[in-house]
């Protein structure tokens, strides 16, 4: 049994694109440059190019929410994590 | 499927006229498609529903990495090797997004690993079975995620905004997962005498599990009528089963290989196929515990999970030494 | 075999044979962060071992690819370091190991990438990149490992007094070893004596070292059984295609 769970953190990151950073998601890890360690594997894996930034969960003020659902691409590098890398014949229907 | 036999309130369905204002207005903005958001009031029950749910469709995930995992070190050829090992840590994934939702509802994830160690929560049906040849690489990605995609692509709709957000970022991902079980069958169907054999065995094992995965027929259920009111079930049991079944029908006769139901027909009049219930008694066994491979899967979990806690408390150990002497040169 | 086949089988077999040690912990890590984390860096290695062993088949330039090295090679004909196919034993193990291996590959890929052979150079290129975070990820957990507990504190020395006559060996030269290997050295013990302090760990006063891997003449007993393992299907069925 661990004795304290490692805390929450919030991830945002911003692309290789500009925009600003945008909230992607959250993990565990027992310090800050963990976070943001754990958040290059978990959330970008290891796309090159991206900011991160870790906040932790208990610090986040919030008004009720509002906001809507996002995506983040993962790395481009692993072809096979594309559904378009796997050849279905079109005889075979959707996948 | 990854969640099955969630119970909700078991108290039936209540009219609009029947809620109290605070209620009624919560289920008017289910039924106006509005997202619900960790901190808007919600009903006790909703909350309790959810944390069972998303917790059980988390614990599917990880268990999940198992069976697969249990080829990683004996996939055939480097890419096999790399593309297995991509999908089982894809799960991983799968499972902290899905816990991190679970915690926005006011749980932590050590609370829901441990309900799961001690097993009052369950995980999927499917992942008590056994992965006895490559084959079954194949045939886990093309009809274990082909029949949770079905459920989890409507679930994108869910009411609950971290659910839903979850559900988008997995269902993103898990496209890659059918697709590359197909391929293997593909491989092996078309392979070896050998191999076709191995994928027709295949076949044979996982097609009662997949089916039952929907879980049985819900259609007196108060559990699922309460949960599709709240927009955290999307369909109900038969009808996924179908679809699926009518999916999966065509990809078998194209890969040349035989579904193990003499029953399966097409119907025209229904324009779906009609097929051989699984055999729901094994379903329960396996619910209760008693699945092939039950036993061996709950000591892998307890036992990493044993294993690991002097690397957790470790490294927050350390964490705690560097945040206060950082506070003391302050 | 010409030099350079061997040079390219040693790099590839590294990546190979720890590679397959690190997936072996999908799905039972410790917490599920470091789950995602070991994947990748499996993922990484797998990915090295590619093009390392697909240059090794395009220098030998007969009908063997890069699985066939992988999957058709028996113990005596790997490469590898013997650190590398070390078992993971615990956590501890596993994560001194690859801050070692990690601390030395990160300088021989800055060597390599100088290389005038376009190729190896290319390789290392795309390797460095990822190692040096391989590295960075491993430095950190040692150093948090070994300062966190008494507990694991004392794994984190067991593991590096276990592993060290294994270090050595990563340092010895000889005519088929693209660059000399032992110039790496002082760069590696510089680092470690760092992240050892930082982890509170002492290092081993033995300058013993166990040799035989990368020369292939004598390997320990943990990677024939790896191999057993590993090439199990294509040996079984060696008409498949998979």
């Amino acid at each position: 049994m661990t004795k304290q769970e490692w805390p929450l953190w919030e991830i945002f990151i911003r692309g290789a694109h500009g925009l600003s950073h945008r909230h992607v998601g959250s993990l565990h890890a027992p310090d800050a440059e963990m976070a943001i360690k754990n958040a290059r594997d978990v959330y970008t894996r290891r796309k090159e190019g991206v900011s991160i930034w870790a906040v932790e969960s208990s610090a986040i003020v919030a008004s009720s929410p509002e906001d809507k659902g996002h995506l983040y691409d993962p790395a481009d590098d692993k072809v096979y994590r594309h559904p378009t890398f796997f050849d279905i014949p079109d005889d075979v229907g959707a996948m | 499927m990854y969640a099955q036999m969630v119970k909700s309130t078991g108290q039936g369905v209540k009219s609009l006229d029947e809620m109290d204002p605070q209620e009624r207005a919560f289920q008017e903005r289910i039924n106006a498609g509005d997202k619900i958001e960790p901190k808007d009031w919600m009903p006790a029950g909703y909350r309790k529903t959810l944390i069972r749910q998303i917790g059980q469709h988390a614990h599917s995930e990880i268990v999940g990495q198992l069976p697969e995992g249990n080829w990683i070190t004996r996939a055939p050829t480097l890419e096999r090797k790399a593309i297995l090992l991509a999908k089982v840590q894809d799960e991983a994934g799968h499972g902290l997004y899905l816990y991190c939702a679970a915690e926005t509802l006011g749980v932590t994830r050590d609370e829901l690993t441990e309900m799961l160690l001690d097993g009052r929560m369950k995980y999927s049906s499917i992942f008590n079975y056994p992965t006895l040849t490559w084959a079954d690489m194949g045939a886990v990605g093309w009809l274990v995620d082909g029949a949770a995609i079905m459920n989890q692509v409507p679930l994108q709709r869910t009411s609950y905004g971290p659910y839903a957000r979850a559900m988008v970022r997995i269902c993103k991902e898990e496209s890659f997962h059918q697709r590359q079980g197909f391929d293997i069958m593909m491989k092996m169907a078309n392979g070896t005498t050998a191999q076709k054999r191995m994928a027709q065995d295949a076949l044979n094992r996982f097609w009662g599990p997949s089916l039952m995965m929907f879980g049985p027929s819900d259609g007196d259920s108060v559990h699922s009528a309460q949960s599709m009111a709240w927009k955290i079930k999307m369909n109900g049991n038969d009808e996924l089963r179908q679809l699926f079944v009518d999916q999966t029908a065509p990809q078998a006769e194209y890969l040349g290989l035989t579904i193990p139901d003499e029953t399966l027909n097409w119907n025209d009049e229904k324009g779906g196929y009609d097929f051989a219930q699984p055999d729901w008694d094994e379903f329960f066994d396996v619910l209760k515990g008693n699945g092939p491979e039950a036993a061996n899967r709950m000591e892998a979990r307890n036992k990493a999970w044993d294993d690991g806690a002097w690397v957790r408390d470790g490294m927050m150990a350390h964490a705690d030494k560097k945040r206060a002497a950082k506070l003391a040169a302050e | 075999m010409s030099n350079l086949f061997e040079f390219a089988c040693r790099m590839g077999d590294n990546s190979l044979v720890l590679g397959h040690r690190v997936s072996e912990w999908c799905g039972v890590a410790p917490v599920l962060e470091e789950d995602i984390a070991l994947a990748n860096i499996a993922l990484d290695l797998i990915g090295q071992t590619q093009l390392w062993l697909g240059l090794a088949a395009e220098i030998e330039g007969s009908d063997r690819d890069a699985d066939a090295l992988a999957f058709r090679r028996d113990v005596w004909d790997f490469r590898n370091l013997l650190l590398v196919e070390q078992p993971n034993r615990d956590f501890g193990h596993t994560m001194m190991r690859q801050f070692l291996f990690d601390a030395w590959h990160f300088e021989m890929l800055g060597a390599l990438k100088g290389s005038d052979h376009t190729q190896i150079s290319a390789i290392a290129e795309k390797s460095l990149k990822e190692v040096t975070y391989h590295l960075e990820r491993s430095t950190d957990t040692v150093i948090a490992l070994g300062d966190g507990t008494e507990e694991s504190h004392n794994r984190m020395q067991n593991a590096l007094d276990r592993l060290w006559p294994y270090v050595g060996e990563m340092f010895l030269n000889d005519d088929c070893d693209h660059i000399d290997t032992s110039s790496l050295r002082p760069a590696f013990d510089a680092r470690l004596a760092d992240v050892l302090g930082q982890a509170t760990l002492v290092q081993p006063d033995s300058t013993f070292t166990h040799k035989g891997g990368k020369t292939g003449a004598r390997h320990t007993e943990a990677l024939g059984h790896m191999l057993a393992v590993m090439q199990s299907l294509p040996r079984a069925y060696p008409d498949a295609k998979w």
